[in-house]
């Protein structure tokens, strides 16, 4: 689960490590408030969105007073912000981080992740702060600093001083820099983080070390003992269907094409938009209704798939093992009955229980195209569709 | 022959006294599948059908010579079952349980490496040597004992599709194994790959992946390098978007790593037989192994 930067902050601030002065802003009036309370200029007015490049976006500009502070607001908060992780439809801004201005000296890199190959926690570093990690990563690998903990010895002082003397720290922040990164790898293991990042970390002309900003992941397996980050849940900057899918613990994921698909287990449903794809057509999400699905949670992802207009048709590929096919078959008809179904359905069903969900489709008086295997369902699908 | 598992295997189940534990537990039976003993904690002293349930993995494995165990407890307490049975010298160990923190396998990994058990998941459908036992949730009945291909997959129901297309060909399988959708699981695909190519009844290998890691990769180098039998390969998730968890914790294509496509061709760059299309994989199965 992702959260805002400003939120982030609150977190390191709990942490103690030190952030620039400022607070967020909701609107115009309260922007004034955070800039009048910092009483120096410029002020930073930072776009508050899930995702990153907000810069070259237009989403972050300085404030030279007070008047100019509120103005930038006013043009940020509402607008669409384009970058190049929010896709081509951009995000709308509903909140901004209004920040001191900061003496920038030096500007690195730093970010934390577990290394899902040899189970550590891995400490990211660089000099090239401020660019796009991926970028420096692919041309000059040789300018990232990696430095792998083991979670049993946790994060040592000889750790975070290879950190700093890979950076090439100067003595006088030496100090600061240890006791801060220290700070952040408690932060990452009491929180379950599946990253933080810091980018840029600067240095300040007076050394100061301070994190100028703050991405933070979380593992949502871990989610069920981290209550308060539950609480920075936004779901302002979720796909609504993707939000109703969570209420029922539906795995949906909203996809750009016209086939709506719906699957038990998530390889065989990666492998089911591959195969309408395959087929000449193109998936309009993902949907794994898991391995114990009841038929009210096959009810309600139908209901969502069919939520999307730009679905003009539907698969359904269930291999039972643990979902028996007349369970899905019963859930199918009752959506069925519900919902009324507009758009051609094809369905796939190998199986526990096979033969009952054939006849419980076949009796259910819905014109329901059944398919002999995965290949015969996707190309009945896109054909179907293709008109 | 079989791999890791076989008609000796003394299973003790983890979590036997719960809803799925229990439904589990007797298909693995009814299977064939010894199953000597069940572990929950407090409820010691009491039977499941005629399974005697103990306290402690040590006070079961002391009791009744289990060997393996099939862990159903529920994800907040499943790392803490894993090193239990690891502790008391379980030689296999099969984690069911989806949803463990990621935080919390990372532990275990670290702790389980200088031991002697092999940990086969987490998020896993188990191990099966058709014919002689089932550690796990699949359906036994797409199965075909006898060999002569080994079959492991990061997949559940994935695995199943790929099995059946292999049964309705006429070709069986020595051992089926999921290793699991985690981003940090037990056995990995070499560990796999190495003890079919060392099995002799196994002749060819099925490999099933999917995006998000480098686990193909290092496996079509080791292919490259130690194995000799033909392999056929399969890896959802070409159209998957990147940033996007796809159901599996570990199904995550993130910074331009992972994806479909860069497997693919590691898999093809090391000689493995790719199937494009998934529809066609029993036939594909068939002209390279038969």
């Amino acid at each position: 689960m992702k959260i805002h930067e400003y939120q982030a902050k609150e977190l390191f601030k709990k942490y103690n490590i030190p952030i620039p002065d400022g607070g967020v802003a909701f609107n115009p009036d309260e922007a004034k408030q955070v800039a009048e309370n910092l009483g120096q200029f410029p002020v930073v007015v930072k776009a508050q969105i899930h995702a990153g490049g907000r810069g070259k976006g237009g989403g972050v500009k300085l404030a030279g007073s007070i008047d100019e502070a509120v103005g930038i607001t006013e043009e940020i908060i509402g607008m669409n912000l384009v970058t190049h992780q929010t896709g081509p439809q951009g995000k709308r801004v509903s909140k901004v981080l209004v920040e001191q201005g900061l003496n920038i000296a030096t500007e690195l890199y730093l970010s934390m992740i577990p290394d899902r190959a040899t189970a550590k926690i891995v400490i990211m570093a660089s000099q090239a702060g401020g660019m796009d990690i991926e970028e420096v990563a692919a041309s000059t690998p040789e300018k990232i600093i990696k430095v792998f903990i083991d979670p049993l010895m946790g994060i040592q002082p000889f750790h975070c001083r290879q950190v700093a003397f890979g950076l090439n720290l100067s003595s006088s922040v030496m100090r600061p820099f240890v006791s801060m990164l220290a700070s952040l790898y408690r932060l990452f293991i009491d929180y379950d983080c599946s990253l933080v990042e810091i980018n840029p970390l600067v240095i300040t002309a007076e050394d100061a070390v301070i994190a100028l900003d703050a991405k933070m992941d979380f593992d949502d397996n871990a989610l069920y003992r981290h209550k308060d980050i539950i609480e920075y849940r936004d779901t302002d900057e979720e796909d609504p269907l993707e939000v109703e899918a969570s209420k029922f613990h539906l795995n949906y994921i909203k996809l750009d094409g016209n086939i709506g698909n719906m699957v038990n287990g998530a390889g065989l449903a990666m492998a089911t938009m591959d195969i309408i794809k395959l087929a000449g057509a193109e998936p309009a999400n993902f949907l794994d209704v898991g391995g114990g699905a009841s038929a009210e949670m096959v009810e309600n992802g139908f209901r969502i798939m069919l939520g999307d207009k730009n679905v003009k048709g539907i698969l359904i590929n269930i291999f039972g093992g643990i979902l028996r096919c007349d369970v899905l078959a019963e859930g199918v008809v009752h959506a069925a009955e519900k919902t009324g179904i507009n758009v051609p359905v094809v369905i796939r069903m190998e199986g526990t229980n096979v033969e009952q969900g054939r006849k419980i489709l076949a009796e259910s008086g819905f014109s329901l195209i059944t398919a002999s295997d995965m290949k015969d369902a996707a190309e009945k699908v896109a054909q179907l569709v293709a008109g | 022959m079989s791999i890791f598992v076989d008609n000796n295997t003394r299973l003790l189940v983890q979590g036997i006294t719960g809803k799925e534990g229990q439904f589990h537990t007797r298909q693995c039976a009814a299977y064939g599948t010894q199953v000597v003993a069940g572990v929950t904690p407090g409820k010691g002293g009491q039977k499941m059908d005629d399974i005697p349930v103990f306290n402690t993995v040590t006070e079961a494995v002391a009791q009744t010579g289990a060997n393996c165990s099939m862990i159903f407890v529920p994800p907040a307490f499943a790392a803490d079952a894993i090193m239990e049975a690891a502790d008391a010298g379980v030689d296999i160990i099969v984690a069911i349980t989806e949803g463990i923190p990621v935080m919390d396998m990372m532990k275990v990994k670290n702790c389980i490496e200088g031991a002697n058990s092999r940990l086969i998941g987490p998020n896993c459908p188990g191990i099966i040597t058709p014919g002689q036992c089932k550690i796990g949730i699949m359906p036994d009945a797409i199965h075909k004992p006898g060999g002569p291909v080994g079959v492991v997959s990061r997949s559940g129901t994935l695995t199943y599709e790929v099995v059946h297309q292999l049964t309705l060909q006429g070709i069986g399988q020595t051992t089926c194994l999921g290793i699991g959708g985690d981003p940090v699981n037990g056995t990995n695909f070499i560990d796999c790959l190495d003890a079919f190519e060392n099995d002799p009844q196994t002749t060819g290998i099925v490999m099933v992946g999917e995006i998000g890691g480098t686990a193909e990769e290092e496996a079509s180098e080791f292919i490259k390098q130690h194995v000799t039998k033909p392999v056929v390969g399969f890896i959802a998730g070409l159209t998957a978007p990147p940033g996007r968890r796809m159901g599996h914790a570990g199904a995550i294509i993130s910074g331009g790593s992972g994806t479909a496509q860069a497997k693919i061709e590691a898999m093809k760059a090391s000689g493995i037989h790719i199937c494009e299309n998934l529809g066609m994989f029993g036939e594909l199965c068939s002209e390279v192994f038969l």
